[in-house]
């Protein structure tokens, strides 16, 4: 009896232990800190090190404390127009963003999954290379290429499309803010759709060739529905980074670019105001989690 | 490599030698975290090859940062250098240790003038030294505005503050500080109200008046503007003086035909003070008082005067500084301009979030 319960529970503990790390990943670096972030958003400021009070010191301080709480800073989100405005125009800017990396980066992808063999690694790499660069010294380049008297406006005039006194007025507008965001997240989108396409099985297209079905035809009916969860997931490891970007928009961006990221660092540095920028994080977390939790619900039941 | 990259890899590399020299007796390394482009090096170097302690020495161009550091505690540097309301209110959230003056000797170099009016932010003096001073003013291409417009009046406010100004500088490029607590004192006084007022009435009238003229401000910034105006890339900036100074010098040095000026507006201009303390948890205060000690010596900071271009708070320094940085009336102002300028205090968390507010309004149009 006892031999056997032993070999019952040890496959049973090993599959455990395998499933318990990512578990306690994400308890350790993403639920802990959410939950401090959480607790802080339901603080107020005070001119004191930490800049905030209740300051809880264990678990019984919790409870004699928990009255000192107060969903104010949640209210006052709600009171001032800009908090909404800023999501509001982070989202756009992520969506255009993103529509615009597909656009861009499936082409790429799709390139790269028909090249001949040898040569894909070689094409991975291209993808992965400006990585090796850091990077703000590329987003910095950027700069150096959009400003005014910078190498675009050299270049336009060069070619005589630009006179000799025009200039390109794109940096420090939102146009520049697109153009670094697409250049910086290329790569992540382009890996998963370059991943889905690949293992595309490509006598499919032959046979809807076959029978007739011309390209572009098999491309929306056969392609494009196998490359979706390439699509997806690209769409996703763009999308949510994006809405809560802050170095493209504060390097490249106008003064009037508002992001929920320039407006989180206000409360944090400007103001030291650390619960309502906290609650602004909490909000920001929401409004990102929530639906990608209804997708994922939604993609069990198809 | 622009400002802001040189700026991170600094930091980087200031922090590797940190971590290397980690394993060195603790008395003989002073951290201090300073501006960035504030130091003549080599003053550090003496200090190293004087008492044996090395420097590591961080930098910031933003206070906002420094003060969320020191809230948060536990930054680990020895030495901080902050400007006078941003270090009261940190030593009333008890960020830092008194001074211990029997280590500091070199005290009696100071000058009086500046201490009284840094003890307005630090009452007797208790926690802090002065390290430089300076005015917010305005800095200009000297050909360019000519050439737009020969009769501009450079020496007032009018120049960015008056719409139908300001806007003829537009194409050839217009900043402003990113500093919500510098440009709406300078808009108060320039409507001619009290620059220190907390009042949220005045603070958005002074909004009001900036946003006007934003449309014709290409970027607020607060390093960007010292390497844009010596490249020529913008002919206007409202900055800090030492800085638009530097960009002089840079200009000048590359000999690209930029001429830098930099003006105290005639309705008077911030004075502010840059001020050296010692956080309660520093790792080493004796090497820190050891340091603070050593750059009052008259020669070490006249050195870092004439390197940086700014004034320092030090009377036995002016016989060592150059003659033509203590003669230069935009860094030494004469007494008639010095009467002119004005000093700010610290914003309470409610006239902050209304500061804050108004500036937000102001870059956003929101």
């Amino acid at each position: 009896m006892a031999e056997r319960r032993t070999r019952d529970v040890k496959p049973f503990l090993g599959k455990w232990a395998l499933v318990a790390v990512p578990y306690l990943w994400s308890l350790l670096f993403f639920l802990a800190p959410f939950l401090i972030i959480f607790k802080i958003s339901l603080s107020e400021t005070a001119i004191a090190m930490p800049p905030y009070t209740p300051v809880i010191a264990g678990v019984s301080d919790l409870w004699t404390k928990l009255s000192d709480f107060t969903f104010d800073n949640y209210v006052f989100l709600t009171e001032d127009p800009l908090y909404y405005s800023a999501y509001l125009s982070s989202l756009r800017i992520a969506l255009v963003s993103t529509v615009l990396l597909l656009i861009v980066g499936y082409p790429i992808a799709y390139g790269m999954a028909r090249a001949p063999k040898s040569l894909r690694n070689a094409l991975v790499m291209a993808v992965i290379l400006p990585f090796w660069t850091s990077f703000l010294i590329r987003v910095y380049a950027w700069i150096g290429i959009l400003k005014p008297e910078g190498l675009l406006t050299i270049a336009l005039q060069g070619l005589g499309i630009l006179g000799p006194n025009e200039q390109v007025h794109i940096y420090n507008t939102e146009i520049a803010v697109f153009i670094g965001i697409v250049y910086s997240y290329l790569p992540f989108m382009v890996l998963p759709l370059y991943a889905a396409l690949e293992k595309l099985d490509a006598t499919l297209l032959e046979a809807a060739a076959d029978l007739g079905c011309p390209p572009t035809k098999s491309f929306w009916v056969i392609t494009f529905p196998l490359s979706l969860p390439g699509v997806i997931a690209g769409c996703f490891l763009c999308f949510i980074p994006i809405v809560g970007e802050f170095v493209i928009p504060d390097l490249l961006g106008g003064s009037e670019t508002l992001m929920i990221g320039k407006t989180l660092w206000a409360e944090f540095f400007n103001n030291r105001d650390w619960p309502v920028s906290s609650a602004v994080a909490v909000v920001l977390l929401i409004i990102l989690v929530v639906p990608i939790v209804i997708f994922q619900n939604q993609q069990k039941k198809a | 490599m622009t400002k802001m990259v040189r700026q991170r890899l600094l930091g980087a590399a200031a922090l590797t030698v940190a971590l290397a020299t980690g394993a060195v007796a603790q008395d003989k390394v002073v951290n201090v975290y300073n501006w960035s482009d504030y130091v003549d090096e080599s003053v550090l170097q003496e200090f190293t090859k004087e008492t044996g302690i090395k420097v590591v020495y961080d930098v910031f161009d933003n206070q906002d940062i420094v003060e969320t550091k020191m809230l948060a505690g536990g930054s680990g540097y020895d030495v901080v250098v902050v400007t006078g309301p941003f270090l009261a209110r940190q030593i009333a959230a008890g960020v830092y240790q008194p001074l211990d003056k029997s280590k500091l000797p070199n005290l009696s170099n100071m000058w009086p003038e500046v201490t009284s009016r840094v003890a307005e932010y630090d009452p007797g003096n208790q926690y802090g030294v002065d390290y430089m001073w300076g005015t917010t003013g305005i800095g200009y291409n000297v050909e360019k505005i000519k050439a737009i417009m020969p009769d501009a009046p450079v020496n007032s406010w009018d120049m960015v503050f008056k719409p139908e100004i300001v806007s003829k500088f537009k194409d050839c490029g217009v900043q402003f500080l990113d500093a919500s607590e510098e440009l709406i004192p300078a808009a108060l006084k320039y409507l001619g109200k009290n620059p220190d007022s907390k009042n949220a009435a005045d603070m958005e009238e002074a909004g009001k008046l900036l946003a006007s003229v934003k449309p014709y401000v290409q970027k607020f910034h607060s390093s960007e503007y010292i390497n844009a105006l010596a490249n020529g890339d913008i002919c206007l900036a409202v900055g800090y003086s030492g800085d638009i100074l530097q960009a002089r010098n840079r200009a000048a040095e590359a000999k690209n035909g930029v001429t830098i000026q930099y003006v105290i507006p005639k309705e008077g201009a911030n004075m502010w003070f840059d001020i050296m303390a010692i956080p309660k948890d520093a790792p080493n205060p004796d090497a820190a008082h050891a340091f603070i000690n050593f750059m009052m010596k008259p020669d070490v900071i006249a050195k870092s005067s004439n390197y940086v271009a700014y004034a320092n708070g030090n009377l036995a320094s002016q016989k060592f500084i150059d003659p033509a940085i203590l003669s230069d009336v935009s860094i030494y102002p004469d007494q008639e301009t010095l009467a002119n300028l004005f000093s700010t205090t610290p914003y309470d968390a409610k006239a902050q979030r209304v500061l804050t507010r108004v500036w937000t309004s102001v870059k956003t149009g929101m």
